[in-house]
Formats: structure tokens, C-alpha cells, sequence
């Protein structure tokens, strides 16, 4: 994010544009610059471009994959995703991952964020406070396959850490975390939240970096305690950072597949399904590879019009601090 | 993303209400480090399970330490998996998105942010809907397609994929970094008689390099945990990558506690590794980066 503020503003360019175009076209060909769009343009139809038209076309159709025939159905795939109580479960199961990997974390790593850089940096010096965020973010390095292979170990009925644990301080019958509907989605969810907490912390902290010291320092001045520099300093200074996390958040969110393919496989019961793993379900097990691709393109749409919103939502607040 | 070894500055003032809160920071600080301790215990139980003995597991419990060094797990996981063989695909094929992802973003970038073609504000926006696309909406037909061309069960179907789909969010925030670029050096180039080509590679790209190496960075890590589209394309023992190997072992009856923890431990540490060594590099390009 930096890289694109902190350079130096470009001068107009447009009126001297056309001369020292002219001059440098004398030795090119007319194409200019285009050329060096080709791999590019290339290797986006051949690897986004037609497969997404493809998936589209697919979703039309009754198709079991491979060489089997493919049959024209129009829009019945989408009819019958309208009737799927699966489908509702995986959508519902969005918000709950939206809950885990957005607004927890938000909230959790404002707090952290503004307690370590306003008051722990201070008081503790700056050594205390990096070391703290380096050991939040250190999850977030991490393969998500291997956070869930290991906290499937944690979190294992018979042979994990936690329920060991349990039965040594006299649970006679731990629960099995991952593998009742009742616990197994919160479960999920606490592994997003230990595996997100990290980001939103790091990218807040680089955030108030650039916020003029002597706002804080003048607050204090005035008496303002840590709380009310919260709320009249930090969170409006770092307003942009917040809306690119929960953009970027609610994105990974809605498209979550690996921890609970590792984690759960959706089940039991279809308590953690999700859109991903329902459409790689129907892709690649039971072979309905129409059906696959309609719950795919669902949610591509929700995907795009959630961003979508979040992107108009944040072009208003500004319009309106512009305005102020 | 970047931030991790800059450092908060510190106020020099301090005034006096701070004093009076001695109590109340120590509070604070014992606050943050739980966290930062509850953030750490997963870590923590996997390295002392990692060499534990089962025996010593199941009498002892999680939290003990454990009474020998017990490697069987690890050689379990090592042969079981082969490791050596997914260590090494999970490398060339991050390696090659990496260098590969760099290049089209570069070449998608001069001619955006530079050559300031037509359209490029649908060009960029293309791009930025593309990184959110989910995966799902495209794997069938590269599925399909991989098999049409004979890269079925190939590292090389993953590293096209991964090029391009990196190179989506490469260009995006390249092309923002060139649209800025100091337009008299590339007048005075082109004055020289540097053709558009000579510009690029002697005039643009010494200038971005520091910018294209943490876009390397991310793209290699990026890659290297990548989960979903490896899993669906590279379907035999000898092609897969470390994380799918991970994976793919869980349910089997020989994954004690001791085998899962070690294979966790040695799957994570290429990429902490590459952390740690290059995390210096990553602070010091963004920061080169927004000088220039």
C-alpha cells in the first residue's frame, strides 16, 4: 500500500504526451505498447477467461464428467439449487466464516493493534511491542493445510491434545469436537480465528505508522485516556486499512475450502459445508459436474456483488469525509 | 504484510498521567502476552508431540515433556510421504510461478502503467475481478483442459495456472507503482534512442527490481501453500506437493500423534524458513520501493 502513496505525484502528463510519443514511434511500429499485453492476455483467457466461460456453459447442462454425454438442461441446475437444503446449509455457513475470518478478527486486531503501537510501544518500548505481533501474525504463515492437519490432531475425539487433557482433569466424556454437529462448526471457527488474528494486527500497526504522532500526543495532553484516542484517533486515521482487510477478509471468507476439507469435509451432517466444498463435492464425488458448476457461479455472484458492496460503502464514507 | 520488522516509534514526552497508571500497565502487558502465549500453545504441543513416544503420549499427556527423543514419527512421515519428492515439487513449482508470475506482471504493467494503453482502466479492473474469482468456477475445465493437452497429473498445469492467477494481482499493483514513474528518465531514454524494449529492461526494471523481488517473495509462499487447485490437478505420490502429501495421509491408521505432529512440523518449516531469511529483504524493498 505504500508503494503506491508514498511515491512522487506524477506531473500532468497529458499535454507533453503526444510529442514524445510521436518521436518514440518514429522507431517502433504502430502497435506500441500492446505487444507486451500478449502473454499476458494469452495466459488469461487460456487460464481464467475460457474456463470461466466454460463453467458457465457447463452449468447448463447435466454432465457426469469425462466422456460421458453432456445434456442440455437450461437453467434446471439452478432450479434445483433453489430446493437444496445442502445449498442454503453451505451459504448460511458463510456467515458463521465471515464471523470467524472478518469480524472477529477486526475487532480483536483494532484493539491489539491500537493497545500495542498507543500504549505498549510507549511504555514498554518498541522491541516489547514487535515481538508481540510477530508471535500473533505467526500463524498466518503457515500452509492452511497444515494448521488443519494439526488442529485436527488438537482437536481428535479419541488421541488429541485437548480431550487427553479433559480426561486427565476427570472428564469421563470429553466431546467430540469436530465430529458432532453441535460443536464441530464452532470448532472450525476457532481455528480461523487463531489462523486470521495475525493480519489485521500487522496491517493496522503498518497503518498507524502513518499517522501523525502529535495527534496522540496532543490527545494525551488534553487528558484523553486510551480509550477515547481509540475512538477519535485511531480508528478514523486508520479507516482505509480497515475497509482493504474486511474487503480482502470477506473475500477469503465466502471462499474458504482447505481448513475444512482438512478439518471437517463438511460434515457431520453437513453442519460445516460450505459453497467451495459443496461445488468440489458434486465436481469430483458425485460427479455432477452441471450442479458443481451452478453452485460455482453462485458463488462467483455473491462473491462479486458482497465486494462490490463493500467497495461503494467505502467510496461514500469517503466522499463524505471529503465533503466534511 | 511487510511490517514486521519496522518498529513503532517511540514518543519521547512521557507525560506524567502515565505514572500514575503503574499498576494498570503491567495489567496490560500480562493481557497482551496471554494472548500472544494462547496464539504460541499450538506451536507448542505440536513440537512436544513431534518427538514424543506413544506410550509416553497416551500415559503422559500433551503437555508433558517427553521422557526421549523419539524420531520414529518423523522417519514415518519422511518415508510414507517421500518427502524428499514434495519438498523438491513444492519447490520448482513455486520457484517457476514465482519468477514466471513476475515476469507477465512486469510486461502487463509497462504497458499499462507506461505505455498508458486504451482501455487500461478495464484492463486493471479485469484483473482485479480475477483475484476474486473463486477457484471452484474455473477447475473443472482446467481440469478437463489439462487432460486434452497431456498436462494431467503435471507440476507444469500448476505452474501455468498459478502464473497467471498471480499475475493478476502482480499487474494490479505494479501497474499502480509505474503509473507514477519519473517520466523525465523516460524521456531522456527515449531521447538516447532506446527503443521501447531497451527502456523496459535498462531503465524501468533497475528501477522496480527491489519492488519485483517482494513481489517474488509473496508469490513463491503464496504458491507454495496454495491448496485447492494442487489437490484437484496433481493426483499421484510422485507429483503432489508438500501440503496435499500433509493432507492427504490424515485418516491413515498410521498417523499417531507423534507421526501427524512431526509431518506438520517439517511441512511448516520450509515456509517459515523462507520467512525468516527473506524478511528483512521484504522491509527494505516496499520501503525502497515508495522512495524512488
Amino acid at each position: 500500500m505504500s508503494i503506491e502513496t508514498a511515491t512522487a505525484s506524477r506531473p500532468t502528463a497529458g499535454a507533453t504526451d503526444p510529442t514524445r510519443a510521436r518521436r518514440r514511434r518514429r522507431r517502433s511500429s504502430r502497435l506500441g505498447y500492446l505487444p507486451y499485453l500478449v502473454p499476458g492476455v494469452l495466459g488469461f483467457a487460456v487460464v481464467i477467461g475460457i474456463p470461466f466461460v466454460m463453467n458457465v456453459v457447463y452449468s447448463f447442462q447435466k454432465w457426469k464428467g469425462g466422456e460421458a454425454p453432456h445434456h442440455w438442461v437450461g437453467l434446471q441446475n439452478y432450479v434445483d439449487l433453489m430446493h437444496d437444503t445442502q445449498f442454503w446449509t453451505s451459504f448460511r455457513n458463510s456467515f458463521a466464516m465471515i464471523l470467524a475470518m472478518v469480524v472477529i478478527p477486526t475487532l480483536i486486531g483494532l484493539v491489539l493493534a491500537s493497545v500495542l503501537f498507543d500504549y505498549l510501544g510507549k511504555t514498554f518500548g518498541a522491541r516489547t511491542a514487535a515481538v508481540l505481533r510477530a508471535t500473533y501474525y505467526l500463524p498466518q504463515i503457515l500452509p492452511v493445510a497444515v494448521a488443519g492437519v494439526l488442529w485436527n490432531w488438537i482437536l481428535n475425539a479419541q488421541t488429541g491434545a485437548v480431550n487427553e487433557l479433559l480426561r486427565s482433569l476427570g472428564v469421563d466424556h470429553p466431546p467430540n469436537w469436530l465430529g458432532e454437529p453441535r460443536t464441530a462448526l464452532g470448532s472450525v471457527m476457532l481455528m480461523l480465528v487463531w489462523v486470521q488474528i495475525g493480519y489485521p494486527v500487522v496491517v493496522f500497526m503498518s497503518a498507524l505508522q502513518r499517522v501523525d504522532p502529535e495527534l496522540y500526543e496532543a490527545a494525551e495532553l488534553d487528558g484523553a485516556g486510551w480509550w477515547r484516542r481509540f475512538r477519535a484517533i485511531t480508528l478514523p486515521q486508520i479507516r482505509p486499512e480497515t475497509f482493504v482487510v474486511v474487503l480482502t477478509c470477506t473475500v477469503a471468507a465466502l471462499k474458504v475450502f482447505g481448513p475444512i476439507y482438512v478439518l471437517t469435509r463438511g460434515g457431520p451432517e453437513s453442519s460445516t459445508l460450505v459453497p467451495s466444498y459443496y461445488s468440489y463435492l458434486n465436481f469430483f464425488d458425485k460427479s455432477k459436474v452441471g450442479y458443481g458448476a451452478a453452485i460455482a457461479n453462485v458463488l462467483t455472484l455473491v462473491i462479486v456483488v458482497v465486494a462490490g458492496i463493500i467497495l461503494v460503502a467505502q467510496a461514500r464514507y469517503e466522499r463524505k469525509e471529503g465533503v466534511r | 504484510m511487510a511490517a514486521l520488522t519496522q518498529t513503532a516509534p517511540v514518543t519521547a514526552t512521557r507525560p506524567d498521567e502515565r505514572h500514575r497508571r503503574g499498576k494498570a500497565r503491567w495489567a496490560v502487558l500480562v493481557g497482551a502476552a496471554v494472548v500472544a502465549l494462547v496464539m504460541l500453545v499450538p506451536f507448542v504441543i505440536m513440537v512436544l508431540n513431534a518427538f514424543k513416544s506413544p506410550g509416553d503420549y497416551s500415559q503422559n499427556g500433551p503437555l508433558s515433556w517427553p521422557h526421549e527423543l523419539y524420531t520414529q514419527g518423523l522417519k514415518n512421515f519422511w518415508n510414507r510421504t517421500d518427502f524428499p519428492v514434495k519438498l523438491w515439487n513444492s519447490t520448482w513449482i513455486s520457484a517457476v510461478v514465482a519468477l514466471a508470475g513476475v515476469l507477465l506482471s512486469l510486461l502487463n504493467a509497462y504497458a499499462i502503467g507506461i505505455g498508458r494503453i486504451k482501455g487500461r482502466l478495464w484492463v486493471v479492473t479485469l484483473f482485479l475481478l480475477a483475484t476474486m474469482l473463486p477457484q471452484e468456477a474455473l477447475i473443472y475445465p482446467l481440469f478437463t483442459m489439462a487432460q486434452r493437452v497431456g498436462l494431467s497429473n503435471s507440476g507444469w498445469s500448476v505452474v501455468i495456472i498459478f502464473a497467471v492467477i498471480q499475475s493478476a494481482f502482480g499487474t494490479y499493483l505494479l501497474a499502480s507503482v509505474l503509473g507514477t514513474f519519473p517520466p523525465a528518465l523516460l524521456e531522456a531514454a527515449a531521447l538516447d534512442g532506446a527503443n521501447r524494449w531497451h527502456i523496459l529492461w535498462r531503465v524501468v526494471f533497475p528501477i522496480v527490481r527491489p519492488t519485483l523481488v517482494v513481489l517474488m517473495i509473496f508469490f513463491f509462499i503464496w504458491t507454495w501453500n496454495e491448496f485447492f487447485i494442487p489437490l484437484v490437478m496433481l493426483t499421484t505420490n510422485d507429483t503432489q506437493t508438500v501440503p496435499v502429501a500433509l493432507a492427504s495421509l490424515q485418516g491413515d491408521r498410521m498417523m499417531d500423534a507423534p507421526t501427524t505432529n512431526a509431518g506438520a512440523l517439517v511441512s511448516l518449516l520450509p515456509a517459515l524458513v523462507f520467512f525468516l531469511i527473506f524478511q528483512r529483504t521484504l522491509t527494505r524493498g516496499v520501503t525502497a520501493g515508495s522512495v524512488k
